[in-house]
């Protein structure tokens, strides 16, 4: 025990009479009573039903489309053509077709969809540099540990970017038509930017940087990922605000999603130009896919999504639904507490001893 | 002791006799004894680290998380950072080694304080000034007055006749009286001369060192001549020299050797019944992750055969791992992510919540004692929760529910009572303290602090009536105390019993002032005149005889017995013409003893010279035969003791504490079970007990047993178990749970109605043996009350043992003295009873105060608040962490059992930490369910502690339940909501990150929330704790997720900007409340059922204090009841033998050779001594009560806040 300091006199080594030190510290002690339980219940009820009603009919207001391509249309001719390993380097393209039955209203945002591919397994998502990411020199020739496999390529080079997550990048691209009814056929413009996170553009990503050399010169020395058909400064070569490390598609895609089946956005529809002003007409539609990304080795399956989204994100019914149900529940249990309530405790008779 | 002073013992285990030779150092050196100094600090500064960093990882807790960290750092496992291990196991040992360390360096200075200390010692023929730490055995040194007595020491001579000193033996074994020991002749005959002691070369030869305090052996030898040595002659380290100006001493044992040292070994280690099931627990959890992990193992198995077998395309396996290899590695990464099922803060918290439960008591007013200025204290830290569980307290009676003051209260006179005060009415006036008192100014040698209310025995002194004189003189005369005059008229009566210090004391005041005594005389001052009696024969007490007698010759010649002793044993020997005064007297003894007073009856005989003369040389003759010695003197002093004319009876009161029969109460409502082991007589026990509450009158029988054989003994047991319950007299006992040595436990058995048990010494032996333990077992806690009587202190601790061993119950000793020690040791928790004697109970003890009703304080609100706190910490903790434990098991299923963490490492790391920390911590500090006031009022509220019901294994059980809800939930929800989402402007939201941080965030709200729903009493602290964590995970989290970071460390900190992105979004927070919402909103349904269907005692009370919405009225003070009982009173003497033997021995008449005028006891030192606790406690004040604090004047202030003391 601390060393109590000992006052002179009589009663030096009387303890102190505070609040504390006697136990005496004012509180408030809430007690489960019917007069607080029961109301918060059915308070409860009511804020639960009238989330429920509002998020269901918010969702109710997003359209979404989801074309599942793995072997749709004519992609089963790709799907098997990416079976055989040898032919990866080729090229495969092939059109699905889909229709519109109401016009999509808004903004329409364009994502692909994987399913059943492990993003979340623990060394796939620390199969990665971010200090390499984020522009350190001496990472992007020394990659982390962490990458291997993908941290060499077959003769030594370090990989950039490096590791399991940026070797794997998905790499299908997609081109949208729109069909119209009067046989009109138009591109549908998909804005390719924007797609990030700020943070993750801006400050997460980085190009290395040196003085006066080009993008090029910097990634000298370095390998492209075992899988990629092109180096990492060449996905844009003209935009340098969109290639090396800051490019949106890679940005996104190391962001890993936290399920094995999850959708990642791909562009959102320009509306500056008739006939998208107001987003997606109805009519039919085409996506012609560079078919590149295999999926057969993880039985996995891959397709886009169009959607609009409101305040609360995409099509979700999930939680207003379970809103609702809780509501119900919650209005059950209350009337069930309120009947033993006035049953049992009403006049305290259980209270007594 | 060290590990260094543990080989020396068992270094020395092998010394078999020990041999040393005075004043020859070298010859002693080489045996290689053991020095003075002394060491019982662990550590110095640089075995420190390792030392201690090895004693740390000995606990099961911390090498296990060591073991984790090695796991760690194996990459192919490492499923976690090594910092998520490392940061809490840092500054657990931080913390720990801290504590240790200050520890040590107290060690360190008490060492050297005791080691530097400074003694004479007897070098090279001259006496210097040593340190203790550099006598060696061997050495001559010399001892003053007031001294420490250094090393376990030869006596050799001393400044008083006969060679006596008088030791205090307080810290050694407790007792406070003085204890006398003598030199033998032929070392006393060295005196104080330097030369011959230098010269002195005596050998002597003993026993190898060892612990038993009472017990020495060994031999002298000087001159050719071997003189045995025996424990009478040898001094132990720890002791204190009192009256006694000097003395020389012979080393014979030094430091670690002394017998001191020897004796205090570790006391056992103590643990809760709560560390118990906490280590089962553990156990069970341990287990129970080896399961999970193995499920997840087998489950990475599966998924590895069937989906990773084609991923690994994208992510190659390690090393070209096997499928099953794969497994088993994921099987120690899930035991690293799982580990925080037993976080090791768990083991730091619930240090630190039982330190600060010690604090409050240490802090308590109502606990302190304002006339030995003692506050309570918590000597242990780590039993506070068994204090809410208490089933059984064992009390001793002398101290501790006794004040041990004796007061002359009442007497009787030939046939006349005196010490009641009536009114002119002739109504009896209770006495308080403002009653008018006896002023004894008349007298010059009176005590100043004796109090007497009757005036009408003062005037019947004066009127010089022959009869009260005679009583008094007997008073004066009879007995074997000591005087001390220290000044002219300022007497000290040293005495072996209170009693009998009360009864010289009185006598003193009355006027038959006892002023000194030699071996042949006594001297006293009858009313002014000093007057001296030849001593001609004292017949000293003994528990047979129950009486004793002295046999004086008065100034003008006449010869007189004077005798007191048992009623009943004086009564048998009175003379026929007593009869009618006799009766009388009776009829006062009933009153005196009805009102629990402790009697004595007084007589006398005048003896023919003749007759004496020739009984005297029988007396001679038979005390120095040989064989049968007793008996004969027995038959003398028979012979001698017949005849007696009754003078009166004196009525002595065992001063109760105050309190205590409140206290008593609210313990027995509180279904605490009360024994009171005590080493007095039955009949001064069962007084104690009716007095103090624990038999009462309207209890339904008090059964005695009292046999004098095993069979009577066990008859008795089973008649008082057939009254108490008619069928359970032959039937087995009820077979309870079977503990794991095949020890059973017995469960308890209904009885109607109450009942009380007393039982004495022999027939307890008895009882306690091993075919008859269980017999008296039962019959005995079938009963409210049991009290044993004339108890050794190893039968004490063999109750306690008992009781241990059938019972599955918590045990309370408390005690006063040394003889508890034992017991104190033995029971789950000692209390002593501080600033009574000696230090020893208390220095055993895990808790100490000075007052016996500060016990239900104790127990009914610190313990109970301990335990509750305790209990609700546990509970909350293990679902806090099986909660944030459990999520990782579900994810584990949708991320291909690779042992990924839900959570951002950080988070991991601090949450136990830091984020979920302070609330609970506060939660366990302050809560209560209702204050003091109210726990005293309801003292019922302490039995759900006695029952474990607040936490136990179905607790637990409930609680692990609750949490795989909660996770379920926690897990799930976010899932569901947040699958196919994205932000409301298109981008990802659906991320790991994201989904860790959205979870975790749920988490913290859902474990807030829960703790708000555990607490009862929101203090600004609670308050401040609970939001401040929550701002805090906040801050910390944003932080964590900010730009600075990342950019210094990016793989540290990858959540990079997830905080922004994504609490910004309504789905997220419209996730987090539903999530909280599904945690919550079952656990209030299910209390609030609970409360209304079947409430809790707690339940009950807190209603009603809502409903009083006030404190409560104070407690009545119930007005004590006189107990009209005609049970006789047990007699006042001391339990030892007297001083007579020494007083009469002829070794007094042989005087010592050296010149000393003064005479035994008219020695007017100026010592400085002043008598002590037991031996002399016939004053309420004015002796200093408790060791550490010097005299304290007690202030009329005090006084009256001490009689004012609400807290009763």
């Amino acid at each position: 025990m601390g060393k109590a300091k000992v006052k002179p006199g009589p009663l030096g080594r009387r303890p102190d009479n505070s609040a504390f030190k006697q136990q005496r510290l004012p509180a408030w002690s809430p007690m489960l009573t019917a007069n607080s339980v029961l109301p918060f219940f059915y308070v409860m009820a009511v804020i639960c039903m009238v989330l429920g009603v509002w998020l269901l009919l918010t969702v109710q207001s997003t359209q979404e489309i989801k074309v599942d391509y793995t072997d749709a249309g004519t992609c089963n001719v790709c799907l098997e053509m990416r079976k055989n390993v040898s032919n990866a380097a080729k090229s495969c393209s092939c059109t699905v077709r889909f229709e519109i039955q109401k016009a999509f209203k808004g903004d329409v945002f364009f994502y692909y969809g994987l399913r059943n591919f492990h993003q979340n397994l623990r060394r796939y998502m620390d199969s990665r540099d971010d200090g390499q990411l984020v522009g350190k020199k001496a990472n992007l020739k020394n990659p982390s540990s962490y990458c291997e496999p993908f941290s060499k390529d077959p003769s030594g080079l370090p990989v950039a970017p490096c590791g399991a997550v940026a070797n794997s990048m998905f790499n299908d691209s997609f081109s949208l038509t729109y069909h119209g009814s009067s046989g009109l056929t138009a591109a549908v413009p998909l804005l390719r930017r924007g797609i990030t996170w700020y943070t993750d553009k801006n400050i997460k990503f980085h190009n290395p940087k040196i003085d006066n050399l080009t993008l090029p010169q910097v990634f000298e020395g370095t390998a492209k990922p075992l899988y990629w058909q092109r180096p990492v400064y060449q996905f844009e070569p003209l935009d340098p605000n969109n290639n090396g490390f800051i490019n949106d598609d890679l940005i996104v895609w190391m962001r890993e999603a936290a399920f094995p089946n999850f959708k990642k956005l791909y562009g959102i529809l320009n509306r500056t130009n008739k006939p998208f002003k107001n987003g997606l007409p109805a009519g039919n539609y085409s996506v012609e896919i560079s078919y590149n990304f295999p999926v057969q080795y993880f039985q996995g399956r891959k397709g886009v999504v169009l959607t609009t989204l409101t305040w609360f994100g995409g099509q979700n019914y999930f939680l207003p639904i379970a809103y609702l149900v809780t509501s119900g529940l919650i209005l059950l249990v209350a009337v069930v507490l309120t009947v033993v309530w006035w049953k049992f405790g009403k006049n305290g008779n259980n209270m007594q001893e | 002791m060290s590990f260094f002073g543990l080989d020396c013992v068992r270094k020395r285990e092998r010394e078999l006799e020990r041999k040393l030779r005075a004043n020859d150092r070298e010859f002693n050196l080489s045996f290689k004894y053991a020095t003075n100094a002394i060491k019982t600090s662990k550590y110095n500064l640089f075995t420190f680290l390792p030392l201690n960093l090895f004693e740390q990882f000995q606990r099961i807790a911390n090498a296990y998380f060591l073991f984790l960290l090695v796991l760690q750092v194996i990459p192919q496992i490492s499923s976690l950072s090594w910092f998520t291990t490392v940061v809490p196991l840092v500054l657990v040992l931080t913390v720990t080694a801290a504590k240790d360390a200050t520890d040590d360096i107290n060690r360190h200075r008490s060492d050297n304080q005791v080691n530097n200390r400074k003694v004479q010692v007897l070098i090279d023929r001259k006496l210097r000034s040593e340190k203790w730490m550099n006598v060696q055995v061997g050495d001559i040194i010399k001892l003053e007055n007031n001294q420490f007595v250094t090393a376990d020491i030869l006596l050799l001579s001393s400044s008083e006749p006969l060679n006596l000193v008088y030791i205090e033996t307080a810290e050694l074994d407790g007792e406070t009286n003085l204890k006398v020991k003598q030199a033998l002749p032929v070392t006393g005959d060295l005196g104080d001369d330097v030369e011959k002691l230098a010269d002195f070369n005596g050998e002597v030869l003993c026993e190898p060192p060892n612990n038993r305090l009472d017990r020495f052996k060994g031999a002298l030898t000087c001159d050719g001549q071997k003189h045995p040595l025996d424990n009478e002659k040898v001094l132990l380290r720890g002791c204190t020299l009192r009256n006694t100006e000097w003395c020389f001493g012979l080393v014979l044992f030094g430091g670690p050797e002394t017998k001191l040292m020897q004796n205090c070994g570790k006391s056992t280690f103590k643990r809760t019944s709560i560390d118990r099931l906490m280590n089962v627990l553990v156990l069970c959890i341990f287990v129970f992750l080896g399961f999970m992990c193995t499920i997840l193992a087998a489950g990475n198995s599966v998924w590895e055969n069937n989906q990773g077998s084609n991923f690994t395309v994208f992510l190659p396996r390690q090393d070209g791992n096997s499928a099953a290899f794969t497994a088993f590695l994921t099987f120690w990464s899930y035991v690293i992510i799982l580990n925080t099922l037993v976080p090791i803060s768990l083991y730091v918290s619930v240090e630190i919540i039982r330190l600060g439960n010690s604090f409050y008591i240490d802090w308590d007013r109502k606990m302190y004692y304002a006339r030995s200025d003692t506050p309570a204290e918590a000597r242990t830290t780590t039993l506070n929760e068994e204090l809410g569980q208490i089933k059984y307290i064992f009390s001793d009676k002398t101290g501790t529910l006794t004040q041990n003051i004796m007061t002359f209260n009442k007497c009787s006179i030939n046939g006349k009572c005196y010490g009641d005060v009536f009114d002119y009415t002739g109504q009896r006036i209770e006495i308080t303290e403002h009653t008018e008192r006896v002023d004894f100014s008349f007298n010059p040698l009176s005590d100043p602090r004796f109090v007497f209310h009757d005036h009408a025995l003062v005037e019947a002194v004066k009127l010089q009536s022959p009869e009260v004189q005679a009583f008094f003189r007997l008073l004066g005369l009879c007995h074997t105390v000591m005087a001390e005059e220290k000044r002219e008229g300022e007497l000290h009566y040293q005495a072996q019993s209170p009693d009998e210090g009360a009864l010289v004391t009185a006598a003193r005041n009355f006027g038959f002032v006892f002023r000194s005594r030699t071996p042949d005389s006594i001297c006293i001052v009858e009313m002014g005149q000093q007057r001296s009696y030849e001593l001609l024969a004292i017949l000293d007490f003994n528990n047979v005889r129950k009486r004793m007698s002295v046999i004086v010759r008065s100034p003008e010649g006449k010869l007189c017995l004077y005798c007191k002793g048992a009623d009943t044993i004086i009564y048998e020997r009175l003379h026929p013409s007593c009869s009618k005064l006799m009766d009388v007297t009776t009829e006062h003894l009933n009153e005196f003893a009805g009102e629990g007073l402790r009697t004595l009856v007084l007589a006398y005989k005048d003896l023919e010279e003749e007759y004496f003369t020739q009984w005297q040389r029988r007396h001679h003759e038979a005390s120095t035969t040989l064989d049968d010695r007793e008996a004969r003197l027995d038959q003398l002093y028979e012979e001698i003791e017949t005849g007696l004319m009754l003078l009166g009876a004196t009525a002595i009161e065992d001063k109760l504490q105050d309190g205590v029969p409140q206290t008593i109460e609210q313990l027995s409502k509180a279904d605490i079970k009360i024994w009171v082991l005590t080493g007095d007589k039955q009949e001064t026990a069962e007084n104690i007990g009716y007095s103090c509450n624990l038999l009462r009158e309207e209890m339904n029988d008090v059964f005695i047993i009292s046999g004098n054989s095993p069979e009577d003994v066990r008859e008795e047991l089973r008649h008082a178990r057939t009254s108490m319950k008619p069928d359970a007299a032959d039937t087995e006992p009820m077979p309870g749970r079977t503990l794991g040595k095949g020890v059973k436990v017995i469960a308890d058995e209904a009885v109607n109605g109450e009942y009380g048990l007393v039982i004495n010494g022999p027939s307890l032996a008895y009882a306690l043996e091993r075919r008859m333990e269980l017999d008296f077992l039962r019959t005995a806690c079938m009963c409210k009350s049991v009290i044993c009587c004339r108890v050794t202190p190893l039968q004490k601790a063999q109750v306690v043992q008992l009781v241990k061993k059938y019972k599955q119950v918590v045990t309370l000793a408390i005690g006063d003295g040394a003889n508890d020690v034992s017991m104190i040791k033995e029971a789950h928790i000692g209390v002593g009873i501080s600033g009574q004697e000696g230090m020893q109970a208390v220095l055993s003890s895990d808790y100490t105060f000075a007052q016996f009703r500060f016990l239900q304080r104790l127990l009914l609100v610190h313990g109970r608040w301990s335990y509750l706190r305790m209990c609700k910490f546990l509970s909350y903790f293990f679902y806090k962490n099986f909660t944030f434990t459990f999520v990782h098991f579900w994810f584990a299923f949708f991320c291909g059992f690779s042992a990924q963490t839900v959570y951002d490492e950080w988070f991991i790391t601090l949450y136990n930490l830091m984020y979920t920390a302070l609330p609970v911590l506060g939660m366990s500090l302050f809560d209560q369910d209702v204050n003091d006031a109210w726990s005293f009022q309801h003292p019922q509220l302490y039995v759900p502690g006695q029952l474990n019901l607040y936490f136990n294994k179905k607790a637990f059980f409930k609680c692990a339940l609750h949490s795989c809800y909660s996770s379920m939930v926690l897990f799930f929800v976010p899932y569901a909501a947040m699958q196919d989402t994205v932000r409301d402007d298109g981008k990802d939201v659906a991320d790991y990150q994201s989904f860790a941080l959205l979870t975790q965030t749920c988490l913290m709200f859902t474990v807030s929330i829960q703790l708000g729903l555990e607490m009862w009493y929101w203090t600004a602290v609670n308050t401040f704790f609970v939001l401040g964590s929550l701002a805090m995970y906040f801050a910390v989290t944003f932080t964590m997720y900010s730009n600075g970071l990342f950019l210094i460390l990016p793989s540290a900190f990858p959540f990079i900007g997830t905080a922004r992105n994504s609490l910004n979004q309504p789905n997220i927070w419209l996730t987090i409340l539903l999530t909280s919402t599904l945690c919550i909103l079952p656990v209030v349904t299910y209390r609030f059922l609970l409360i209304q269907l079947c409430p809790t005692i707690n339940n009950q009370v807190m209603f009603k204090v809502r409903q009083a919405k006030a404190s409560p009225p104070p407690l009545p003070r119930r007005a004590r009841i006189r107990r009209t009982s005609s049970r006789r009173s047990g007699y006042a003497f001391s339990h030892a033998q007297g001083y007579g033997d020494l007083v009469t021995s002829g070794r007094f008449l042989r005087r010592p050779a050296m010149s000393r005028s003064a005479a035994f006891t008219h020695v007017g030192r100026a010592t400085g001594f002043s008598p002590m606790g037991r031996s002399a406690g016939y004053s309420p004040t004015g002796r200093p009560q408790n060791a550490k604090a010097p005299d304290v004047e007690v202030t009329s202030l005090q006084m009256y806040r001490t009689i004012n003391d609400p807290a009763l």
